[in-house]
């Protein structure tokens, strides 16, 4: 084995412990509940908490609610803004990167100034106002991510011959985004509803901020009350995270197969 | 008044004018072609027909209505797209039914139409197939067919061809125009292939920076070509440098070579004049007549199976002569003399560019 492949395998398994070891530590740490052995308790503590279900339930409708809403604010602009205002397009791409620079405690604040119940839309007035409050915030973080995967998928096919065949036929724009243009983009969609999946899941910021019954202040909550519960906790978190990346990579995938059979559908040239 | 009418049509994009006081009328049923380079405007000219586009000024009448306001789907103008522009998640039944669910039409009636059109275009097997499983012939049929199926009033062809390779284009522009013929149905097609437009269309438009050189039939169009740029632009053409010796008699002098034209000439003697022959109008070898005589030295000769080309050279100038091959007639060699013959009617007189 030559030095230079020798320094790879060694910077791999570096990177591989740097990674690897804390979480295998904090899985053994959640195994410890019993003393002298390794055991499930602080999972199964857990799982019988009523929180624990509950938090879960409440952060999952709201990902799927905030997904809903995301898909339908960013699919027409991002097909929008591909059609017909395309010098506008690094000007919405960089609104979108903003919820990555702007801390998400001062856009919560900006929210709770703006919908105040003695603002001229009083959403934290009631429990559903301040739980579309909280899924229009989500929106706001996941835009990032929601934008940049439609918006590639919107790429991938002849997006300005598509919407002009649907017209030459009739079609009007409601028609158009409805069946020609969401079936197509439907893996990226996919692709930004699993990171947007997981953001929910996890946030806390919004959450505590807004005094709302989510996963992620609920995390907080045990880390700082219970000892082995958190370590436990932590692994189902990342399981649910990673189950969500694995659907991603899925989706991925099968991305790239439709991207290479749209590809050859343009580019094909003999009978 | 035609079926479409196409009336003093300008577009600019900014400064920039693509099309100028464009005219035209379209019969009913008639086959229209619209050809030139790159930019000349012909695209623009289709796209503002489906409404893609709008006009800066003039007018797109469809059976006497001005359209020009009307969206593009509400003009109900069929259109093919260079790059198919399938629905990918359609099968190709759905594709050709969806300007029928468009309008609304119900399921029973929807599925005879797209069975009449899936046997029009030859792919009755395939209707279960998506885009991506078809070759690029079957998709431009299944295009064809999905602008066919709502009974446009107009069909328009944007460089449906060029994606293919030549064999599929030269049976499919046939297949194109037997369709068209059967359905009676008034189309324009745009081409930058003088071949494809010349062998398919009644009329064919030829457009420069914007405007129409030149609209007519393809055999006088080819033949009779009204402009140097359409002269230069359809077909081949051996272009010859003359000075004009007798302008009333018609006289000119190609290096020492006296030529009798037949006909008056524009200018006076000694101006510079640019003469222009095809390749297939010169004659040469035993029985070629004609009465005009070019004494030629033979520099290169390939033989293509039908036709014989000749590159020669006539009073210091190179041209290119074509003919076709005879087996009683080997290829003459190469650095022999011959005389070229060709009718003062088969040369045409450019004008000063």
């Amino acid at each position: 084995m030559s030095a230079r492949r020798l320094l790879a395998w060694a910077i791999l398994i570096a990177a591989v412990l740097f990674f690897a070891l804390p979480l295998i530590g904090m899985f053994e740490f959640s195994l410890r509940a019993r003393r002298g052995t390794w055991s499930l308790d602080a999972y199964a503590n857990v799982l019988k908490d009523p929180q624990f279900l509950g938090t879960l339930a409440y952060s999952a409708v709201l990902s799927v609610v905030t997904i809903v809403l995301g898909i339908l604010i960013v699919v027409p602009t991002a097909f929008w803004v591909r059609l017909k205002f395309r010098r506008f397009r690094p000007v919405v791409e960089f609104i979108t990167v903003l919820p990555l620079v702007i801390p998400p405690i001062v856009i919560v604040f900006g929210y709770l100034r703006l919908y105040n119940t003695s603002s001229w839309l009083p959403l934290t007035g009631s429990t559903t106002g301040t739980d579309l409050l909280l899924s229009l915030g989500y929106v706001t973080l996941s835009l990032p991510y929601m934008y940049r995967a439609i918006d590639n998928g919107l790429g991938a096919f002849d997006l300005k011959a598509l919407t002009e065949a649907a017209q030459s036929l009739g079609a009007g724009w409601g028609r158009i985004l409805y069946r020609v243009i969401l079936p197509n983009v439907l893996v990226a969609v996919l692709s930004g509803a699993f990171i947007t999946f997981a953001i929910v899941i996890g946030e806390y910021v919004f959450a505590a901020l807004m005094n709302r019954p989510a996963f992620g202040p609920y995390m907080v909550w045990t880390g700082s009350n219970k000892a082995y519960e958190p370590a436990a906790l932590a692994v189902v978190a990342f399981g649910l995270t990673w189950g969500a990346m694995g659907l991603l990579q899925l989706a991925a995938t099968l991305s790239t197969t439709g991207l290479s059979k749209t590809r050859l559908s343009k580019t094909r040239r003999t009978r | 008044m035609g079926h479409l009418d196409l009336v003093h049509l300008e577009k600019a994009f900014g400064a920039t004018r693509v099309v100028e006081d464009f005219t035209l009328s379209i019969a009913e049923g008639e086959f229209i072609s619209l050809l030139g380079p790159s930019g000349c405007g012909k695209t623009t000219i289709l796209r503002m027909v489906a409404g893609f586009e709008s006009p800066s000024a003039g007018a797109i009448r469809l059976a006497g209505a001005d359209i020009s306001g009307l969206r593009p789907r509400e003009r109900n103008i069929g259109m093919v797209f260079q790059s198919y522009a399938l629905f990918p998640n359609l099968t190709v039944r759905q594709n050709i039914g969806f300007g029928l669910e468009v309008a609304g039409l119900p399921k029973p009636e929807i599925a005879p139409c797209v069975d009449e059109m899936l046997a029009l275009i030859g792919l009755d097997a395939l209707g279960g197939r998506y885009p991506f499983q078809l070759s690029g012939g079957q998709q431009q049929r299944v295009a064809l067919a999905r602008a066919l199926a709502p009974r446009p009033r107009v069909l328009l062809l944007d460089e449906p061809l060029s994606a293919l390779d030549a064999q599929i284009r030269v049976s499919l522009r046939t297949e194109m125009r037997a369709i068209q013929r059967e359905l009676g149905i008034t189309t324009l097609f745009v081409t930058h292939d003088q071949e494809e437009a010349l062998s398919i269309s009644d009329r064919v438009v030829v457009m420069n920076k914007g405007r129409a050189e030149q609209t007519d039939v393809p055999f006088a169009i080819y033949n009779r070509p009204a402009t140097s740029f359409v002269a230069n632009f359809v077909g081949a053409l051996n272009t010859l440098e003359a000075v004009i010796e007798n302008a009333t008699g018609g006289h000119v002098r190609i290096a020492d070579l006296t030529v009798p034209l037949g006909r008056q000439l524009q200018g006076q003697k000694g101006d510079s004049i640019r003469l222009a022959i095809r390749p297939e109008s010169f004659r040469h070898g035993a029985g070629a007549g004609g009465d005009i005589v070019l004494p030629a030295v033979l520099e290169d000769v390939h033989f293509l199976g039908s036709v014989i080309r000749i590159r020669a050279r006539v009073a210091g100038q190179l041209i290119s002569v074509d003919s076709f091959n005879r087996p009683d007639q080997p290829p003459p060699p190469v650095g022999a003399t011959t005389a070229l013959r060709l009718s003062a009617s088969d040369i045409l007189v450019l004008e000063a560019s």
